[in-house]
């Protein structure tokens, strides 16, 4: 167990887990967190998990921990870790089941004074448009052949079925394909499970919120996202769906097996990892990579479906429904990136499990227009609390491996959350506070209640004040839709 | 527990109301605090018993229910490696069943010898899915044995 005198103080929003504390640790555990989430964190078992993380071989630098931390499985959630290319482990189990889970934010000219008498029929056409639901189909059946394309072109192949702009590709992250995928090394199974679910959001934690733009606070990044005080704006959070579970599955299954191969011990079978130049680790980097491509089209359909549910509500009462693209990022991935480590620039893998990628000013992956600000951030809260946009720094690529948090972070247990919060009555609460609800499920609304989560205005500042992010919006619910 | 749940009636409702005298049976599973995913208990006296209620306790965290619509039946067989494995993989084949056919299963006859696991399952349509479990994980997961059996804590990423 861990107790707060395990670890040492660096800064108020830095703590460290010596690499002594644990004689299979490879490297110390740094944990961006304020000591007020840090005594709230150390509720659950996510530090444990952290150190945990920290005995994979190949690590370099440190495992990092973002504020909005929380027990998951294997990895805490908030969890990074860098693996040494090529000969560094992947881990399955770091990236998550929901590869490429991540979130999209669309700017708006629309006023919310404008829109705001119909916001009730926008939840309603947003619901309509965009199929939600457990294990649900959408409106596109894609036949193997093309399932194999668009895993390998990604959001390229939404733009050849006019299903995205330009603009779009060019603001998602990577341009929404990452390359060296291959359908090969992906089952059958997933395969079937991926077909009917392009363009579907899912249940569970996945959402699509219209926001309100309640606050910039810098105002040239804002200008150049279209992002404008007291406009409307969309956040689209979705992952692989079924497709990606079953791949991260039938990988965290055969890699079982490879652990013994390798002789790698681990404390923790969801651990369980291979090094990327062995013919296990290719095979997983290819299929994750499909399934990486196949969120990024998920996230474009349906922003496409939704910018349809915004011209039928509102194109005849805005002058401008359109909704543009800001950004899109994922936040469980597995990138080979380049880092400056201990001086030296060095290829490793990153693991970001609930973490976002967060690349500073003047970095050549970013689209030439945000190459100025920085990376684009975008951090949801939870459905009654705000989001904040927010931009990578030179700091986060020197301490960060260019990461930043993904979100307010669970707090509390989702048995809990079931027990204390009645979805019915916390619709009502949320509607009331004139956020307009569509849940397909009120027991699953209950588990997802703002009350369940950290206060996001404390981490977001946590990552402020480590100097890993800077603010630039912060946005408020207006309409939420739940699967 | 609040009234809202109480309508959820779900497969292996009954295990739900045990509270005091739950660790005296036989058989049975409960749900554990997790922060962001859903983590079971789970003991009984021999591997395929663990199995099913290890099913029964998945379908019930999921608030799964049967539809009034005619049984069906489903067999498969399943390579038997090691317990954990054996457990993640009879109850991912389960979480398959219900979204491909949207079927889940209440009656379970397993038959296990030395190197494979025989299942015949008997269920029914299930009727407006509540909630996603995304995968089973092998987070801490380790079958142990206990004087009166197995045990076992699931985590399954939701």
């Amino acid at each position: 167990m861990i107790t707060i005198s395990d670890l040492k103080k660096i800064s108020d929003f830095e703590w460290e887990i010596p690499k002594t504390f644990r004689e299979d640790m490879r490297v110390p555990v740094r944990v961006f967190v304020t000591e007020d989430l840090l005594k709230e964190a150390m509720r659950d078992k996510s530090l444990e998990q952290a150190v945990n993380a920290a005995t994979l071989p190949g690590l370099v630098g440190h495992v990092l921990v973002m504020p909005d931390m929380h027990q998951g499985y294997g990895f805490p959630i908030g969890g990074v870790a860098a693996t040494r290319y090529p000969e560094g482990v992947i881990s399955p189990g770091g990236i998550g089941y929901d590869i490429n889970c991540g979130v999209r934010l669309l700017g708006s000219q629309i006023s919310y004074e404008e829109a705001n008498p119909y916001l009730d029929d926008l939840a309603t056409a947003l619901d309509k448009h965009c199929p939600s639901g457990v294990g649900k189909g959408g409106h596109l059946q894609v036949s193997e052949k093309e399932l194999d394309r668009l895993c390998v072109e990604g959001s390229p192949w939404a733009l050849r079925k006019g299903h995205a702009t330009q603009q779009d590709i060019r603001r998602t992250e990577e341009g929404g394909q990452i390359k060296g995928a291959d359908p090969g090394k992906v089952s059958e199974r997933a395969k079937k499970r991926g077909r009917p679910q392009i363009g579907t959001l899912g249940a569970g934690n996945h959402f699509i919120e219209v926001d309100l733009i309640e606050e910039v606070y810098d105002s040239h990044a804002a200008q150049v996202m279209g992002l404008e005080e007291g406009c409307l704006a969309l956040q689209i959070h979705c992952g692989s769906r079924g497709f990606g579970h079953q791949i991260c599955s039938d990988y965290v299954g055969t890699f079982q097996g490879a652990v013994k191969r390798y002789g790698i011990e681990l404390p923790d079978r969801e651990l369980v990892c291979a090094p990327m130049d062995s013919p296990e680790g290719e095979a997983y980097l290819a299929a994750m990579r499909c399934a990486a491509n196949y969120a990024f089209v998920n996230r474009q359909v349906l922003a496409h479906w939704a910018r349809e549910a915004f011209e039928e509500v509102l194109g005849k009462h805005v002058i401008n429904a359109h909704l543009h693209q800001v950004y899109d990022i994922a936040h469980n991935m597995g990138k080979i990136e380049s880092h400056e480590i201990e001086g030296r620039l060095m290829k490793v893998c990153v693991h970001r499990k609930g973490a976002t990628r967060a690349f500073g000013p003047g970095n050549e992956d970013l689209p030439e227009e945000y190459r100025a600000i920085g990376q684009p951030v975008l951090v949801p809260g939870s459905m009654g609390t705000a989001s904040w946009v927010l931009v990578g720094t030179q700091e986060s690529m020197l301490r960060s491996f260019g990461s930043t948090c993904h979100g307010a972070g669970r707090t509390m247990s989702r048995s809990k959350a079931k027990k204390e919060i009645w979805g019915e009555d916390l619709r009502k609460e949320l509607e009331g506070e004139g956020i307009h609800i569509r849940a397909g499920s009120m027991a699953g609304l209950s588990e997802e209640a703002p009350a369940a989560y950290k206060d996001v205005d404390a981490v977001v500042n946590t990552v402020s004040g480590a100097g890993i992010a800077r603010k630039v919006a912060r946005l408020t619910p207006v309409a939420v839709v739940k699967g | 527990m609040n009234s809202y749940y109480r309508r959820e009636a779900a497969i292996g409702q009954e295990n739900l109301v045990y509270t005091g005298d739950m660790d005296s049976r036989e058989a049975g599973f409960r749900e554990l605090e997790h922060t962001a995913d859903w983590e079971l208990y789970v003991w009984a006296p021999d591997l395929p018993a663990l199995l099913e209620q290890a099913a029964r306790g998945m379908y019930q965290l999921s608030h799964t229910r049967l539809a009034d619509a005619p049984r069906l039946v489903r067999e498969f067989e399943l390579p038997f490696t090691d317990r954990e494995s054996l457990l993640v993989d009879f109850l991912s084949e389960l979480l398959f069943y219900g979204e491909e056919e949207n079927l889940a299963f209440d009656e379970y006859q397993l038959d296990l010898d030395e190197s494979s696991l025989r299942v015949r399952i008997v269920g029914a349509p299930i009727e407006d899915p509540a909630k996603e479990i995304k995968a089973v994980t092998y987070h801490r997961l380790a079958v142990r044995e206990t004087g009166r059996g197995l045990e076992v804590q699931i985590v399954f990423d939701v």
